[in-house]
């Protein structure tokens, strides 16, 4: 198969022409386990899982890699601002670097080369006909700060998190496809500013538990967790600098529409700990299945149905879908028949 | 360990004598591969089958970061612990294999420092090495100010003169020579951090200047680890596990722990990182706290123990292991 053939050629704003493979479906990262769902610390070790899954490799390179990189290109010429990093977190971007850069190497070697003679280093990206000769360390011999450079080459969003005073700093980011929040705004903050916004979590002490393991991460030994939210059309940009452009969109779902444009939005988040800086890199993959796709797994159906219906108005509220919930319920109610749902989130273990 | 990284096994490579006290040990990987980078400040903890008792001790990695190829690090025979220093002196040589954890920083550089200024004393002045090394390649702004008893024992005090000249300042007790801390303290530019690594007393010295000269808390870094101390024998009750265990004189109880099977999570096991921390269900007796992790309202509140360093004398003790 040519990279063109295995690579979509689609748009995530505009017309909108994302979409996913019957392959791309049955192994989307459906983030429910049970038929409810309340904030936890729900972190595992990031170890590889079942062969095919978005799990099989640290970072998973998939048929959307070559569109989310121009999209990602796109939303950077209209604003900078979206990557960020303080001057004291470059190491912290070389790190990341060599942590990309040795995986996709070692795992998509169809794709991906990588080739050391001490710090000098040869990459060779096939799918975006990328190929430079840099020193690692050494900024000058790069088109842009080790962050950027990677990262206009990875999906997903990827912060990069200080750790001093008993505290996680978000001093580097680069975030493109994020979920209602920007790197401008938060970069700086300490850990527990920066998730100030959410409901409930706190007084459950789940932010004082997670940053207390986090800052005892290990090199070598990362982890992930889930998160979600609801999108209207598969837009990968929805900041808070365009709110006005796609927060109407909200408004203009129907019953008709409703299975093609209202998408289930996952975030694979994982974390690592960084060996030269002992800071902690967090990417954000954001995965998108329009409600019309996911109701092709049965056991996806009846449960998506049963959370939505169930979720607590504070958390519909902020994750920003109020508004819509009868309408998706409704929807999602004609696949539900009531019948019991198997543990997990594996579409095929029924 | 509770977080899930593997052991690295490795073989010793070089043992060599620095001084009467001192020894330097190198590691490198079983399997020829790279070891993991690291960060100027991390320690490893050294797995030792001494005779059949397993010993955990951490020691600070002195090698430098950017260098792959293996670690190093050095330790100081102490004659009256418990025997891991006395293991590694005497039982360790070339070829010898061994499991060590990967790095870990519990001592880290805040890389927004205009300056980085470094107060060793005695054997703390190995993760100093690591940490010159990268701050070096970085070309940030550093300077050591290193006291020893006496030349002797003065590790390492002629290599990082010649590498860093005058960045690099010496001290010998016994020659009469301090480092005169207010006038060291007094003479720094803004955005200065402190890092601190010697014996509790210069440690608690250089804290106490410093915060007496209004230096902010978040500027000031210091570490010190403890070794587990030798007490009197006690038995502590597991109610998760459901056993009793006891805990030998020359034994941390975290160690009796393991001995008995039972999985408990740990990483410096030298009372500073907290990962060990336990809650204490009922103690009728007294708890012994050698950490510097819980405060001294949770040590006076008696709900919690850390047993990589603390220990109990008394009638009874359950933990929530």
């Amino acid at each position: 198969m040519s990279l063109d053939d295995y690579f979509h050629d689609e748009t995530y704003f505009g017309d909108f022409t994302y979409r996913n493979s019957p392959q791309a479906i049955k192994r989307f990262p459906f983030p429910f386990p049970e038929d409810d769902y309340m904030y936890s610390v729900n972190m595992e070790p990031h170890v590889p899982g079942r062969k095919g899954s978005v799990f099989e490799h640290a970072f998973d390179v998939d048929e959307h890699y070559v569109a989310q990189m121009r999209d990602r290109a796109r939303v950077l010429a209209e604003d900078p601002l979206r990557c960020q990093s303080l001057p004291h977190m470059t190491l912290a971007g070389w790190d990341l670097l060599e942590l990309i850069m040795e995986s996709f190497a070692r795992d998509y070697p169809q794709w991906f080369e990588l080739h050391k003679d001490g710090n000098r280093w040869h990459w060779i990206n096939r799918p975006l006909g990328i190929d430079d000769k840099f020193t690692f360390l050494d900024e000058s011999t790069l088109p842009y700060g080790p962050m950027e450079y990677i990262t206009r080459q990875a999906q997903g969003d990827f912060t990069l998190q200080d750790q001093r005073n008993d505290n996680l700093w978000i001093e580097a980011g680069m975030v493109t496809t994020q979920a209602d929040w920007s790197v401008d705004f938060d970069i700086g903050m300490n850990f527990h500013e920066w998730h100030a916004p959410v409901p409930l979590a706190r007084e459950m002490g789940v932010f004082d538990r997670a940053l207390k393991f986090l800052l005892q991460l290990q090199h070598g030994a990362p982890v992930r967790r889930f998160n979600w939210t609801m999108t209207v059309d598969p837009l990968l940009d929805t900041s808070p600098e365009n709110y006005h452009k796609w927060g109407p969109s909200k408004t203009t779902m129907t019953r008709e529409t409703i299975g093609r444009r209202q998408h289930l939005r996952v975030e694979l988040q994982t974390l690592f700990r960084l060996p030269r800086s002992n800071a902690i890199a967090f990417p954000i993959r954001c995965y998108m299945i329009s409600f019309q796709d996911l109701v092709t797994q049965p056991k996806w159906a009846r449960r998506l149905h049963r959370v939505i219906r169930d979720l607590p108005e504070e958390l519909a509220t902020y994750k920003g879908f109020l508004r819509n919930r009868p309408l998706m319920v409704e929807y999602l109610s004609q696949f539900d028949d009531g019948k019991p749902t198997s543990p997990g989130w594996w579409p095929e273990d029924e | 360990m509770s977080v899930g990284a593997t052991k690295i096994p490795v073989v010793v490579t070089e043992v060599v004598e620095v001084n009467s006290l001192i020894k330097r040990f190198r590691f490198v990987r079983e399997d020829g591969g790279e070891m993991p980078g690291f960060s100027g400040g991390a320690h490893t903890v050294v797995e030792m089958d001494d005779g059949g008792t397993r010993r955990l001790n951490a020691y600070s990695l002195m090698s430098d970061p950017a260098e792959r190829s293996g670690y190093e690090i050095s330790v100081r025979r102490d004659d009256t612990g418990r025997g891991g220093s006395l293991f590694m002196h005497r039982h360790v040589k070339p070829g010898m294999r061994m499991l060590i954890s990967p790095p870990v920083n519990l001592f880290g550089l805040d890389l927004r420092a205009k300056k980085h200024l470094l107060i060793a004393g005695g054997i703390g002045i190995t993760p100093f090495i690591a940490q010159m090394a990268q701050l070096n390649a970085l070309g940030a702004r550093f300077e050591l100010h290193y006291a020893a008893r006496d030349r002797e024992l003065g590790a390492y005090m002629t290599e990082l003169s010649a590498r860093y000249g005058d960045r690099v300042h010496r001290y010998y007790d016994v020659e009469g020579q301090a480092i005169d801390l207010p006038a060291l303290l007094r003479g720094q530019p803004l955005g200065t951090h402190l890092y601190v690594c010697g014996p509790k007393g210069m440690i608690a010295w250089v804290l106490g200047t410093a915060g007496g000269m209004g230096w902010p808390k978040g500027a000031l870094h210091s570490e010190e680890f403890l070794a587990p101390p030798v007490g009197q024998p006690f038995t502590a009750e597991l109610a998760v596990s459901g056993i009793t265990i006891s805990v030998g004189a020359a034994q941390s109880l975290l160690e009796a722990i393991e001995a008995a099977g039972v999985e408990a999570p740990y990483l410096c096991r030298g009372g500073a990182c907290g990962q060990c921390e336990t809650r204490v269900l009922a103690a009728e007796g007294e708890l012994l706290h050698h950490d510097h992790w819980l405060t001294d309202e949770q040590k006076a509140a008696c709900g919690h123990i850390m047993p990589c360093v603390s220990r109990f004398k008394g009638a009874r003790l359950v933990i929530e292991r």
